[in-house]
């Protein structure tokens, strides 16, 4: 299972997190700012793993990735293998960059929503469904469609708007 | 008309969430400023009767909540509203924040079930997969027991895009609502079939959970999962089934006999890097028994390890040290590179090699390997170099010190440990210096030696990690004062001036032991007076040679020199500390008026011999490593009343003296009314007393039965203490009755020095240091009814199956209850399928459309 994933900048402001087990905000941010203290020290060439039990209990693991100014974060238990959650940051950062093209840390400020479907679509409830860019972009972009038309008519009154149909 | 008309112009003049971000980036007020206004904006907006403001409001509400902490749990209501529209944006936003804010507590989520249920059978399927989301995150027995039935039906989905999430979202349901599995499970298998390699892998994704919480339930599907290894050839599905299978194979070894092949096999053929780990970590961690299989997964190990990749070094010494345990000589043909590895720039990579080290370590190369590791810690960084002399601790002192031949050595080696500037392990090595000095009587000298080289220097007391080991060292020094070269520097060194640096506690050691210093060299004295001619060394024990001739001089400058050191903390505020130095100053006051004028001493009378014949007699007493269990073979001393009293205080302050959650009676009218109460009285009393609960008597009773010779006799008649006290063995003897370690000659030619004995205990020898758990033990929780559940699942789908059969279908014929038979049916069957080449089932990976054979170099 997949406990959180984490997009941090390298000033260690949180772009997107995620916590697939609940727990409180102050937590959440608690666990934010753990996370950045361990990976601001780290230095380069080295693994990309890391044990955080002290922060999310035991047997969690830690993977993440450096691209330019964003950290990704992955936070998982020994249901998943740690070459593969590797992989898997690469695949959401394919998706992303297919997304929005040479994507970078702005577009994923400015598109908060379309992160998370990008994101909903790949990992489901802290299991990995879906690995392939193609299929997610897909259903991304079904998404983006259908919100796009429940807006359209945002504006139009209800007589009008129950004529055209949902 | 006017309701939506405003509602246009609220929606015109509310600020977006793409506004609410962009708003962030520009502010000058300060983070926290913005953020209160736009929650202000917030709060307002949300109360609006149109949903799009709702929904906007609930939006800016959710990241605020999930980037910056806000706490959004208020909303929830909102969130229902939002969530019941039948825009799609909005639904998108109501579940988003129902996903993230929802909980146990939440009062609301009663309130969502018939909406949930309405969108899982919309015909819309990402409507579906968002609501299949909201109730895989948060979803509670309640709702997942009233939304079985449209999990079930989705299912059987023919969009496998809604069919995957379904899957996925039984996991929680299953959880969460136990009957789930009787109707759900069924279908679910179905999916083993499946030709689209999202359904499997989704499919053995949850059972990948669900073996980790309860394997026992999961085995009977083991035919199942097996003919998922061997065809198929999706890197993802492969991994989840050999984590399975390493669950699996755990509690049923034969399982291991059947797999091993097949996963030798993709680790020969595959070049998918994280598939060659799980095989390589499943067969290391279930599989240990095969050596052919531990063969070819520690190849692989190696390659990992020469690799430059630090993600594939690291998880290979990880790896390595899953498999070290039963199989050292893996760990032992790679030890370059893991000598090698402890100097890496990876923190990881160190510490996984040190790990690897210790596991190495013998009685023959500990000396050499803990120089080896010494050196590194000086040249470490303070985290490192403190791992590193954690590890040299615990691996040394592993039961009892069993790999310890040369005990002088290691006592120099926890002397020199206290040099290296960042230690900040002193309590362990204070442990250990107390422990050997208890435990090995022939390590004494070396341990005075080592502490007295600790006391005197004063740079050692102004640093704080120090302290214990100084508190060690000068109680060692107190303790075994015979071995002590020059007393008389001991307790200079145990007054001097930077004393005061320590805290009281230690400092009242320090005086202690000065004290027993002080005993020794008076004793010593008085005792050549006696012997006229005869040399002192004669009647020290063995190991201090070169002692100092006690001189009257020198007798009456050490009791100034304690009197002077100690006279001004005879006022000092610390209790402990003032006690200790007025002990000492009471003692000396009592014998100096004799000493000072050098009366007839050897008279054995006068007073000052006789104190400190007594004062020796109390210091003589040995002190041995005490078991943990030593308090409870104790038994429960005569006339001591537990519950008697109590009931008394029930009758009189029973209204105001509840059970310890009440806060209305203060503590101290608590406490002094059970002390005022408490009485001790006769065994007698007790038995014929009016009712003590049933309970405790048996209990008492029973204790008393196995640990007779522990009690005091119950006679009253007993005051003769002799008898009570042949009855009840010293605690010292209790300790050291057992198994005194035998020592053995040693193999090693050049071991001049036989292994001195060492005490140990045959019981309650706890470890302190308890050794790091290492990933592969289970901690989950068993849920027994998920599991029960699970099996009774399983009993009506083999029943099923078998009907099946009868009605003709083709399936292969697995219908034997015995998992093996059913695995080497499937192995036949696979056979002839091989010879007629005809196709199997289908998770072949030319449907793949995932890319993981390109995954991890």
């Amino acid at each position: 299972m997949i406990k959180a994933v984490m997009m941090l900048n390298t000033q260690g402001k949180p772009r997107l997190a995620k916590f697939y087990d609940y727990m409180p905000v102050e937590k959440q941010q608690e666990l934010i700012r753990g996370v950045f203290s361990v990976l601001c020290s780290r230095p380069e060439n080295v693994s990309n793993f890391l044990e955080i039990d002290s922060l999310f209990g035991p047997f969690s693991r830690l993977v993440y990735k450096h691209y330019a100014t964003l950290y990704f974060v992955l936070v998982f238990d020994g249901s998943e293998n740690e070459l593969a959650m590797l992989d898997l940051i690469q695949v959401l950062v394919e998706t992303l960059d297919k997304c929005f093209s040479n994507v970078c840390e702005l577009d994923i400020v400015f598109n908060y929503s379309k992160m998370h479907a990008v994101l909903d679509e790949i990992v489901f409830g802290g299991q990995v469904l879906e690995t392939s860019s193609a299929e997610v972009i897909k259903a991304v972009e079904e998404i983006s469609k259908l919100e796009a038309a429940s807006n359209s008519i945002s504006l139009v009154p209800k007589s009008v708007s129950g004529w055209r149909g949902r | 008309m006017s309701s939506s008309s405003t509602s246009i112009m609220d929606n015109l003049f509310q600020r977006s969430l793409e506004d609410l971000i962009k708003g962030f980036r520009l502010q000058l007020l300060g983070e926290s400023n913005f953020i209160s206004r736009a929650l202000e904006e917030i709060r307002r907006e949300i109360k609006s009767t149109d949903l799009s403001t709702k929904s906007t409001a609930l939006h800016k509400l959710s990241y605020l909540a999930a980037l910056h902490g806000v706490d959004m749990s208020w909303a929830a209501f909102h969130a229902v509203e939002v969530v019941s529209s039948s825009r799609f944006q909005h639904k998108r936003i109501g579940y988003q924040a129902i996903t993230q804010s929802f909980n146990d507590q939440t009062s609301v989520m009663l309130l969502i079930t018939n909406q949930v249920r309405k969108d899982l059978n919309s015909a819309n399927e990402y409507e579906v997969s968002l609501a299949l989301e909201c109730l895989s995150r948060i979803g509670t027995h309640d709702l997942a027991r009233d939304l079985t039935p449209e999990v079930f039906t989705l299912l059987a989905s023919s969009k496998s895009f809604v069919k995957k999430k379904a899957i996925g979202v039984v996991l929680r349901v299953f959880e969460k609502y136990h009957d789930a599995v009787n109707v759900c499970f069924k279908r679910l298998v179905e999916n083993f079939e499946s030709s689209n390699p999202q359904i499997l892998s989704a499919v053995v994704g949850v059972f990948c959970e669900l073996a980790t919480k309860d394997p026992q339930s999961c085995l009977p599907l083991a035919p199942e999962f097996y003919k998922v290894l061997v065809d198929s050839r999706n890197n993802w599905v492969l991994i989840k089934v050999l984590k399975i299978f390493a669950k699996l194979a755990s509690i049923e070894p034969r399982l291991g006999k059947k797999v091993a092949e097949p996963i030798c096999e993709h680790m020969r053929r595959t070049v998918a890097k994280s598939l060659v780990f799980e095989c390589v970590r499943t067969v290391v961690s279930s599989l240990s028994d095969h050596e052919a299989a531990v063969k070819l997964a520690v190849a692989k190990i190696r390659e990992f390890l020469v690799e430059d990749d630090p993600n594939l070094k690291y998880l290979g010494l990880n790896a390595l040290s899953i498999v070290a345990p039963k199989h050292l000589w893996a760990v032992l043909e790679n030890k370059e590179v893991i000598v090698k590895a402890m100097s890496d720039e990876d923190p990881n990579v160190k510490l996984e090699a040190l790990h690897l080290l210790m596991e190495m370590v013998n009685e023959d190369n500990v000396s050499e390997i803990s120089r080896i590791l010494m050196n590194y810690a000086l040249k470490s960084d303070p985290l490192f170099c403190n791992e590193i002399i954690f590890f040299v601790l615990s691996a040394c002192s592993r039961n009892a010190y069993e790999i310890i031949v040369d005990f002088d050595w290691y006592v120099s080696l926890l002397g020199e440990m206290a040099r290296i500037p960042h230690c900040q392990r002193g309590e362990e090595i204070e442990h250990q210096l107390i422990d050997i000095g208890m435990r090995v009587r022939d390590a004494r000298p070396q341990l005075v030696r080592v502490s007295w080289a600790l006391l005197i220097d004063p740079a050692l007391l102004s640093n704080l990690f120090l302290h214990p080991i100084l508190s060690a060292a000068a109680w060692v020094s107190g303790e075994y004062v015979e071995f002590s070269k020059n007393p008389y520097e001991t307790v200079e060194a145990l007054l001097q001036p930077r004393t005061g640096l320590l805290p009281p506690s230690i400092r009242a050691v320090y005086i202690h032991s000065a004290f027993k210093v002080l005993v020794f060299c008076l004793g010593s004295y008085f005792s050549s007076q006696e012997t006229t001619s005869s040399s002192l060394a004669q009647e020290s024990s063995s190991g201090s040679s070169s002692m100092n001739a006690f001189t009257h001089g020198s007798i009456l400058n050490l009791v100034n020199v304690i009197e002077r050191d100690l006279g001004p903390l005879s006022e000092t505020h610390n209790v402990e500390v003032q006690e200790r130095a007025k002990n000492v100053l009471g003692f000396i006051g009592m014998i100096k008026q004799e000493i000072a004028e050098k009366l007839d001493l050897q008279d054995n009378e006068t007073e000052s011999s006789r104190v400190t014949a007594f004062m020796e007699d109390v210091f003589s007493e040995e002190f041995g490593p005490v078991s943990a269990t030593a308090q409870e073979k104790a038994g429960v001393p005569d006339g001591l009343e537990l519950k008697e009293n109590l009931v008394d205080l029930e009758e009189i302050c029973g209204e105001f003296l509840k059970p310890v959650e009440s806060e209305s009676v203060s503590y101290t009218d608590k406490i002094s009314f059970s002390i005022s109460k408490l009485r001790i009285r006769d065994q007698q009393e007790a038995s014929s007393s009016s009712s003590p609960p049933d309970e405790a008597s048996s209990l008492l009773a029973e204790h008393r039965k196995r640990h007779g010779m522990f009690y005091l006799t119950s006679q009253k008649e007993d005051p003769d203490s002799n008898s009570t006290h042949s009855d009840y063995p010293l605690a010292n003897e209790l300790a050291n009755e057992i198994s005194q370690d035998p020592f053995n000659p040693k193999r090693k030619p050049n071991q001049s020095k036989p292994r001195p004995v060492v005490v140990k205990l045959d019981d309650g020898d706890e470890s302190r240091i308890t050794p790091q758990a290492k990933k592969n033990i289970q901690t989950a929780k068993d849920d027994e009814s998920l599991s029960l559940a699970i099996q009774s699942a399983l009993l009506v789908k083999n029943k099923g199956k078998e009907k099946d059969r009868y009605e003709g279908n083709p399936n292969s014929g697995q219908q034997e209850k015995e998992e093996s038979s059913r695995i080497e049916n499937h192995q036949n069957s696979e056979n002839k399928k091989k010879k007629k080449k005809k196709k199997k089932n289908g998770e072949s990976s030319k449907h793949n459309c995932t890319n993981h054979d390109g995954e991890m170099k």
